[in-house]
């Protein structure tokens, strides 16, 4: 059976990886991100995974809205760095790991969660830019076989955060079930608190933002409790996105070690935060 | 019998069904400018592309105007309106400047500064 190590949210604002690409991580502005980061990378580089799986959204790149799965995942044994309008991100296409996708299908399916399934996709900065977070310079390749699991949290009405959940958490009881790798790592992308549309665009909320930080690790069902509306009122129209960090928290156990945490605004028009934890601890009998 | 739709939220648009359907042409030609061949023909004949994509009379003067509220209005999807701006060498910067009457610096400032904790 598969073991979850470790869990990692991070947002995924694409500057962040315009940043890194463009070399401008120690400049005034994006020292104080990355610097955040720092303490996550050096743990992670110790603690590879046989494969990961990482959860998010498309930005008008690799779907449309032409179809909207609620939820999907990938299948294929490659996805390709998606072009956004002005090239590819110089970083490495991600392998897949259909056996473990086609098991994850198969057992989230029979659990109620019926997924849309990708047999090709290609990913955007929702993806590659919390890659990078993990993996500053992966040379030629990532470290693992990484499955994107799709969420829709662009249009309305997205999944409830209780629902994100009960995916994650059926996510690992299938993970449990698998055979076929010893170690995996899951990261749910997206937020914190941001608006990037009407008059309240630029719209940061700290206090929620702290709480969801120290919530996510210690008290998870009060943030799968709180309703799409008030997500869209509480982090914005866009910080509806943390409802993706569930999906990881969920995968992991009831109690975590909180390896690391960093919170910056803005990265852009967004409050970045991060939050790493070791799945590998004792648990409450 | 209406279909559901999002509550209201003050300053905040929600892109829901209703939104969708408005605005899908429009969104459609967005998401068409990711490809330099795309762009190229665009901005050859902006409005002949606008009625390619069957946008109505006010979304192509919208998008001829680079009237990025009224395209907001007209059922555009940030992430899609996005795609022109980036096109134009504008960023979400000067985007929520335009959505908060500010300038590019002052929105990127109010952004370093905190955000914008008060709204």
């Amino acid at each position: 059976m598969s073991e979850v190590i470790w869990g990692l949210a991070t947002s995924h604002v694409p500057s962040i990886g315009a940043a890194m690409d463009r070399g401008m991580t120690t400049d005034p502005v994006w020292a104080p991100l990355f610097e955040g980061y720092r303490p996550a990378r050096e743990w992670l580089a110790h603690h590879p995974p046989d494969a990961a799986i990482l959860v998010y959204n498309d930005h008008a790149n690799g779907v449309d809205l032409d179809v909207v799965p609620t939820f999907a995942i990938g299948t294929a044994e490659r996805y390709r760095v998606a072009d956004e309008g002005f090239g590819r991100r110089p970083v490495p296409d991600v392998l897949g790991a259909p056996d473990l996708s086609y098991h994850l299908v198969q057992s989230l399916v029979d659990e109620g969660f019926d997924l849309t399934i990708f047999q090709e996709l290609d990913v955007d900065h929702g993806f590659t830019v919390p890659l990078s977070v993990w993996t500053p310079d992966p040379g030629d390749s990532w470290p693992c076989p990484v499955i994107p699991i799709m969420v829709n949290v662009i249009r309305y009405p997205q999944p409830t955060a209780a629902r994100c959940f009960a995916l994650g958490q059926a996510l690992g009881r299938a993970l449990a079930r698998y055979d076929g790798v010893r170690t995996v790592g899951i990261l749910g992308t997206g937020g914190m608190s941001h608006q990037l549309a009407g008059a309240r665009a630029g719209f940061i909320n700290t206090g929620f933002d702290r709480m969801f930080l120290d919530a996510i690790e210690k008290d998870p069902g009060k943030l799968a409790a709180l309703s799409r509306d008030e997500y869209i009122r509480l982090a914005g129209s866009e910080g509806i996105e943390l409802i993706m960090w569930l999906v990881m928290r969920g995968a992991l156990n009831e109690r975590v070690r909180v390896v690391h945490t960093a919170y910056h605004v803005p990265a852009s028009n967004t409050a970045a935060g991060l939050a790493l934890f070791d799945n590998r601890v004792a648990q409450p009998a | 019998m209406t279909s559901p739709s999002a509550p209201e939220f003050p300053g905040t648009y929600v892109f829901d069904g209703p939104t969708s359907r408005r605005g899908h042409r429009m969104n459609r030609l967005f998401m068409s400018l990711r490809t330099e061949v795309a762009r190229q023909d665009f901005l050859a004949d902006e409005a002949g592309y606008c009625d390619r994509f069957g946008l109505s009379a006010a979304q192509a003067r919208a998008v001829l105007d680079r009237d990025w509220q009224a395209m907001l209005e007209l059922g555009g999807s940030i992430f899609y309106i996005y795609k022109l701006a980036m096109m134009d060498g504008l960023s979400m910067q000067y985007l929520g400047g335009v959505f908060t009457g500010m300038s590019e610096a002052e929105f990127k400032a109010a952004m370093l500064a905190g955000g914008r904790t008060d709204v």
